[in-house]
């Protein structure tokens, strides 16, 4: 018999040894929450402040110059194939798009990193990537040490229920809360060891 | 019953006595010693576990739903184990559609070969970790080794403690027994390419360790993963951290080895939505950890081209014979029940000689690999090692009964062995406590223990068998008199009748 079959076996002996009592799951756990789009923003500031995570507020037509300031003193900045061009008309240096075809070791060279999100979780501060053309494969915001996320208010949910509802299982996904951090030394917190040292989030409150 | 008898099933076997890392070589009590002596190890599990504790009470207080969480968790985690071969079929179907390969491994040895077959074949002598309890467990970093592979663990913590050829003392921070003055000699004298002039800086032991890692994450073609949950019904594999080490190994070599212990799964995608809750509040005391990443099989132009997965036995069916203790199997590894534990405070986790320390360690470890095999086994000494106080099972997030369990492991212990001191004391008390007569001589008889207590009239050492008890605890020394010694003497006549003058006075 193959590994298989004799693990599968002894589950099943298992089971027969001792059978378990048929489960049904409590579900009274919150979900399916309405919240108001300030409840949600106020909620979502506070939680990425204590990730230290820098937060900018604007509105859909400041896209440009917000996204440019969060930037700050970057050079080369990388984009996600499907990002809309004009988020990043404002900045000064060179945007370089990313794609599969690209060797991952150039994007050590890049400063900075500009993606859209699929979807926010204000109770927990965490912004969800779903590797969509906007938010491009997994090692663009990995690599860089710098990532500036757009965000919509419209796809901020309240609780991780509510979140998690809203994904496609098989795309890779990628659930970011802050910056990299370890509390490995001491227990002291410090800020990328691996990934990206700065997370800036850029809210459209009207997006 | 409707079911056709079909034999009696075989109980299946634990995972092997001398593989992998489910067995210490010494006893509980021992290494314990040991640990205590350690006062700085002592100090700074104190501190991490009381700063963890803190931060755990906190936000798990926030969420007003947590009770409906964990009765949630628990739940699914009991469907989950009560489902399993249905469930481990579907996951395995789901997993193949979307281009991984599926791999069973019966035990330790078994999954070693795999890995090192997968790694061989790629033409690598490299290879990228990210921390696993699993790869932990079963010795896969030696295992490797010893075919002429170098795991290279990129946890920061886990790179401390494989550098400083050391073992960890918990689960969620394996380095915590270090300072930051340990970690920088570690670094100095084990790091190629390290700055000769680092200093003792946090901020600046994790630039070094960085830039160490950096570079193997550019060139090594293949890594080495953990899972901490795998959803059945889409084949969807999740790793929870905070470092982006694990983000890196998952999504930059060509080839992706999951290692993945068969109780693991959540059986729908939306249940992740409980998990996702109770996880990085149980473990870190975080509302959420940095990341999470979660992918399906593979995934065209992002990530690695090639992703095995080895679903791995090596005792966990065992575990799940026993109707009472396949509870443990629950486990999501949170370590929150080690950061409430006064035994493992003291401590530290290398004491319980098992992947798996704590608590949960402590009922998990004799369930994988048994305890009996010999006399003294030391696997038989970890349900001892607890004071019961049932602090475990009030952080559980998937309300694993683990003082309940502690006890059903002793009392299996007792019923398997002959030779423990419970059992021969309890045999003896029974003949004692059987006859009146007999009782009364045993307890003059037991006055011969003063002798024994010291000073401050405590046993700290018994004659053997009785010294399995005293080698943890001290006893107290028995008192001078029997109770129906002292009802029959003077000073015990005069004290009844002062009560009885007391309640007398006190009805008037």
């Amino acid at each position: 018999m193959n590994a298989r079959d004799v693990v599968l076996g002894r589950v099943r002996d298992a089971l027969a040894a001792a059978p378990p009592e048929p489960v049904t799951v409590p579900r009274e756990y919150r979900g399916g929450r309405e919240s108001s789009g300030e409840q949600r923003l106020e909620l979502l500031v506070d939680r990425l402040g204590e990730y230290r995570a820098d937060v900018y507020r604007c509105s859909v037509a400041e896209t440009a110059s917000t996204v440019a300031e969060a930037l700050g003193d970057a050079r080369l900045v990388a984009v996600p194939g499907g990002l809309d061009a004009s988020w990043t008309e404002e900045f000064t240096g060179r945007v370089e798009v990313d794609s599969a075809e690209s060797p991952v070791r150039w994007l050590e060279d890049v400063d900075g990193v500009v993606t859209s999100s699929a979807v926010t979780c204000a109770e927990t501060g965490t912004v969800f990537l779903d590797a969509a053309g906007d938010q491009g494969r997994r090692a663009l915001t990995l690599v860089p040490d710098l990532h500036v996320c757009v965000v919509d208010l419209s796809s901020v949910v309240l609780g991780v229920p509510e979140a998690v509802g809203r994904l496609d299982p098989v795309r890779p996904t990628t659930m970011i809360s802050g910056p990299s951090a370890t509390s490995d030394i001491e227990l002291d917190r410090v800020e990328g060891v691996h990934g990206p040292r700065t997370l800036r989030v850029v809210v459209r409150v009207d997006g | 019953m409707s079911s056709a008898f079909l034999g009696f099933p075989t109980p299946p076997p634990r995972a092997p006595y001398a593989t992998g890392h489910l067995r210490g070589d010494q006893s509980f009590p021992e290494a314990a010693h040991t640990a205590l002596d350690d006062t700085q190890q002592r100090r700074n599990l104190g501190k991490a576990t009381a700063t963890i504790r803190g931060k755990r009470d906190q936000v798990a207080d926030e969420l007003p739903d947590w009770e409906e969480l964990r009765s949630a968790g628990s739940a699914l985690k009991a469907d989950v184990l009560a489902r399993l071969p249905e469930l481990l079929e579907r996951f395995e179907r789901e997993v193949t559609e979307r281009g991984g390969v599926v791999h069973w491994a019966r035990d330790a040895d078994e999954a070693n070969e795999i890995v090192t077959r997968l790694v061989a074949d790629k033409d690598s002598d490299e290879v990228l970790k990210v921390k696993s309890m699993a790869t932990q467990e079963i010795g896969l970093n030696e295992h490797l080794g010893s075919a002429g592979i170098s795991p290279v663990e990129t946890d920061l913590a886990e790179l401390i403690v494989q550098l400083g050829a050391d073992r960890p003392s918990h689960i969620l921070v394996p380095a915590i027994h270090r300072n930051r003055a340990e970690i920088r000699d570690i670094f100095l004298r084990e790091m190629p390419g390290v700055d000769p002039n680092l200093d003792d800086d946090p901020v600046r032991l994790a630039e070094e360790a960085r830039k160490y890692l950096r570079s193997k994450f550019m060139s090594t073609r293949v890594a080495i993963s953990g899972a901490n949950f795998g959803v059945a019904d889409t084949g969807t594999l999740s790793v929870v951290e905070s470092e982006g080490n694990g983000r890196m190994c998952l999504t930059m070599p060509e080839t992706l080895i999951t290692v993945m212990g068969i109780e693991k799964l959540v059986p729908s995608f939306t249940d992740l939505e409980v998990f996702l809750q109770l996880l990085p509040r149980s473990s870190t005391g975080e509302r959420m950890n940095p990341y999470t990443s979660m992918w399906t099989g593979v995934t065209e132009g992002d990530g690695p081209e090639e992703f095995h997965l080895v679903l791995l036995d090596n005792g966990r069916s065992a575990t799940l014979a026993d109707g009472v203790g396949r509870e443990a199997l629950q486990c999501i590894r949170c370590s929150a029940c080690l950061n409430v534990c006064p035994v493992y405070e003291r401590t530290g986790g290398k004491a319980y000689g098992s992947t798996y320390p704590g608590p949960i360690g402590a009922v998990l470890t004799p369930q994988l690999a048994g305890m009996h095999e010999s006399r003294d086994d030391p696997n038989a000494s970890l349900p001892y090692a607890s004071s019961l106080c049932g602090a475990c099972y009030d952080v559980c997030p998937v309300k694993i009964d683990i003082p309940s369990l502690l006890v059903e492991l002793r009392h299996q212990h007792v019923e398997q062995s002959r030779y423990t001191a419970e059992a021969a004391m309890m045999r003896a008390s029974s003949l004692a406590m059987s006859s009146a007569k007999r009782f009364t001589k045993a307890q003059r008889a037991s006055r011969l223990g003063r002798v024994l207590g010291g000073a401050d009239g405590r046993i700290s050492a018994l004659p053997p068998p009785l010294n399995a008890w005293t080698s943890a605890r001290d006893l107290p020394a028995p008192p001078k008199r029997t109770f129906r010694e002292w009802w029959d003497s003077e000073d015990g006549r005069e004290a009844v009748r002062a009560a009885r003058r007391e309640a007398e006075r006190g009805e008037s």
